[in-house]
């Protein structure tokens, strides 16, 4: 084992099973929280977190907990964590919170956290369902950060909240159609490179 | 008459999958064959109608009084992992056939971002519909889940009709699969866009 | 590798989990509750900051309900030197919560958008202070002047291609100034009364 294969957990979160472009879980917030980088970078980061909270823990008890009830206890586990990250967020950053939205609490059903419990964290040491939370997490965040950002400068013509145009952009970017369109070409783009390397 | 406004804006005005990106992941998966976009709308719309009665009345008769409102998310999915339960041993011992018939997709509806969104949205006081800051009432509510559901199935029906054509033509190597579904969504979204200024 | 499904087991565990989560929630519920509160209560008198002239007191603790909307009195020195009050209208694309500022006689001082859905690039403009609608409704008293778009015979001009949701803005000011008429108008004449 040693440190390669530790690393290689988190690269693979990243590339190979990026949870967007590769995995194609979490579409929602992937679709609904990308109007702008700063915004889709925020929703990665808060999901990272429950993430990597949901996995250590259910790594943790995942033997002690009978099979039938196993979808039960993993929900309020990720359900109690979102709700906690809610609760901070309201708390302390109000922006975020209020630009989130109900992408906020719908990180429960997003199917990347219950997919990787499911795939990974119960059958896993601690360590490793950690770093794979923060693999996975952080390629979601690249991947929404990546969206926002291309739907930022198409739409509102801004890069992280800076402007660099005057007026509006071409606002069908940061409406509905954009982020399907976006995604799409984003996901053709990623899948051609990774494939060649 | 806001019967009628809450299912036009629920179905063609503020259409759940392509204007509020919720419940994208099924629809993405489920929507290859019209038939079982059919089925998979039917037990939505049967969830959804359900679970928004149940948990309104748990926000309104025990999380508010209570003032346990922060045990909102815990508590409204657990309500809808148990109904969802719940409607898969009725529907099996009911009519084996329709258990076979959707299949995986039964027990797939808890994690439908849909269900717990629209559960969500009803009980928050900013939503109404333009006639003054009121909440809904509890037959409004589920009028408007059971909006949303046919508002979904809509899509999704749309949808699959799309992609079974899709199967039959030439699309470029790369974006075979996902990335074509995606960019057929964005333009039915840009479809859907026109209905907007309706109610 | 996991424990054996046994009834009892399966309710210890599942129960033993709620309880470990709940704890675990109502205490963060207990920290964050205070800056939570002050949060909201901050986001509220800056909204009614924005739209009154200044004062002294803290409007956000005496907020009246009254049918079809909440009203702040803002005052300086004991005298009312503004109402804040909260409406919420139908907009082009969904809801729209407006705050309307009032000096006691009358006149709008200012608006401010405190959410809306309308569209980015046409009605959202409105969130822009400077934009027609919000610029040319201050000063103007619904009493004397006709708060309508120009297409209806109003004095004010609406955004370009968002006639829609300029006149739901002015329906919106004409709404809080119905508020004001029920409610603050009464109270000026009974302070005018007693001097």
């Amino acid at each position: 084992m040693g440190k390669n294969s530790k690393l290689q957990l988190i690269v693979d979160g990243i590339v190979k099973n990026n949870p967007t472009f590769v995995l194609v879980l979490g579409m929602c917030p992937t679709l609904g929280t990308t109007t702008s980088a700063i915004n889709g970078m925020g929703m990665g980061l808060a999901t990272m977190i429950v993430l990597i909270l949901s996995n250590i823990t259910i790594s943790a008890i995942a033997r002690f907990i009978p099979d039938k009830v196993r979808i039960p206890s993993y929900i309020v586990v990720i359900a109690s964590f979102v709700t906690i990250v809610q609760l901070l967020l309201q708390a302390y950053v109000p922006v975020l919170y209020d630009a989130l939205g109900i992408f906020l609490p719908l990180i429960v059903v997003n199917c990347i956290i219950l997919g990787r419990a499911e795939a990974f964290a119960n059958k896993n040491s601690v360590g490793d369902s950690a770093l794979d939370g923060v693999g996975i997490g952080l390629g979601f965040t690249i991947a929404l950060t990546a969206v926002g950002l291309v739907r930022e400068i198409l739409g509102s013509g801004s890069a992280f909240g800076l402007k660099f145009i005057q007026g509006d952009g071409m606002l069908a970017f940061v409406l509905a159609p954009g982020a399907f369109i976006v995604l799409a070409y984003l996901m053709v783009i990623f899948r051609t490179i990774t494939k060649k390397a | 008459m806001e019967i009628l406004l809450i299912f036009i804006s629920a179905i063609f005005v503020n259409n759940v999958v392509l204007s509020q990106f919720l419940g994208v992941c099924p629809f993405l998966g489920v929507s290859k064959k019209v038939g079982t976009a059919v089925g998979m709308t039917a037990a939505v719309t049967f969830v959804m109608a359900i679970a928004t009665l149940v948990t309104y009345l748990l926000q309104y008769y025990v999380l508010v009084p209570l003032h346990i409102e922060f045990l909102q998310t815990v508590s409204f999915i657990l309500v809808i992992a148990s109904l969802v339960q719940m409607v898969e041993i009725i529907i099996k011992k009911i009519s084996p056939s329709l258990y076979q018939a959707l299949g995986i997709f039964l027990p797939l509806i808890t994690t439908n971002c849909v269900v717990l969104g629209v559960a969500i949205q009803v009980v928050t006081n900013e939503y109404d519909f333009g006639a003054g800051a009121h909440m809904l009432g509890l037959g409004q509510s589920v009028l408007f889940a059971i909006a949303t559901a046919i508002g979904y199935g809509l899509a999704l029906i749309l949808f699959a009709g799309i992609r079974e054509q899709l199967e039959l033509s030439n699309v470029p190597k790369a974006f075979k699969g996902v990335p074509i579904a995606l960019l057929t969504a964005g333009i039915m979204a840009l479809a859907f866009m026109g209905f907007s200024g309706l109610v | 590798m996991a424990a054996k499904s046994t009834f009892g087991n399966m309710v210890l565990v599942l129960s033993g989990i709620c309880l470990v989560c709940s704890a675990l929630l109502g205490t963060i519920y207990a920290v964050t509750k205070a800056p939570i509160e002050a949060s909201e209560i901050q986001k509220v008198n800056a909204a009614i900051a924005a739209v009154t002239p200044s004062f002294d007191n803290v409007p956000s603790e005496a907020v009246q309900e009254v049918e079809g909307g909440q009203i702040y009195t803002a005052t300086q020195g004991g005298q009312p030197v503004g109402y804040a009050i909260k409406v919420s209208v139908g907009g082009f694309g969904g809801p729209l919560q407006l705050m309307v500022g009032f000096t006691p006689d009358g006149s709008v001082y200012n608006t401010s958008v405190i959410s809306h859905s309308e569209t980015p690039g046409l009605g959202a403009k409105l969130v822009d202070e400077e934009s027609a609608p919000r610029a040319q409704v201050k000063g103007k008293n619904p009493a004397v002047n006709n708060i309508a778009v120009r297409k209806d015979g109003g004095e004010i001009d609406a955004i370009t291609a968002s006639t829609i949701t300029s006149r739901a803005f002015l329906k919106g000011v004409n709404a809080a100034y119905e508020v004001f008429k029920a409610n603050c108008q009464t109270v000026n004449t009974e302070n005018n009364g007693q001097e």
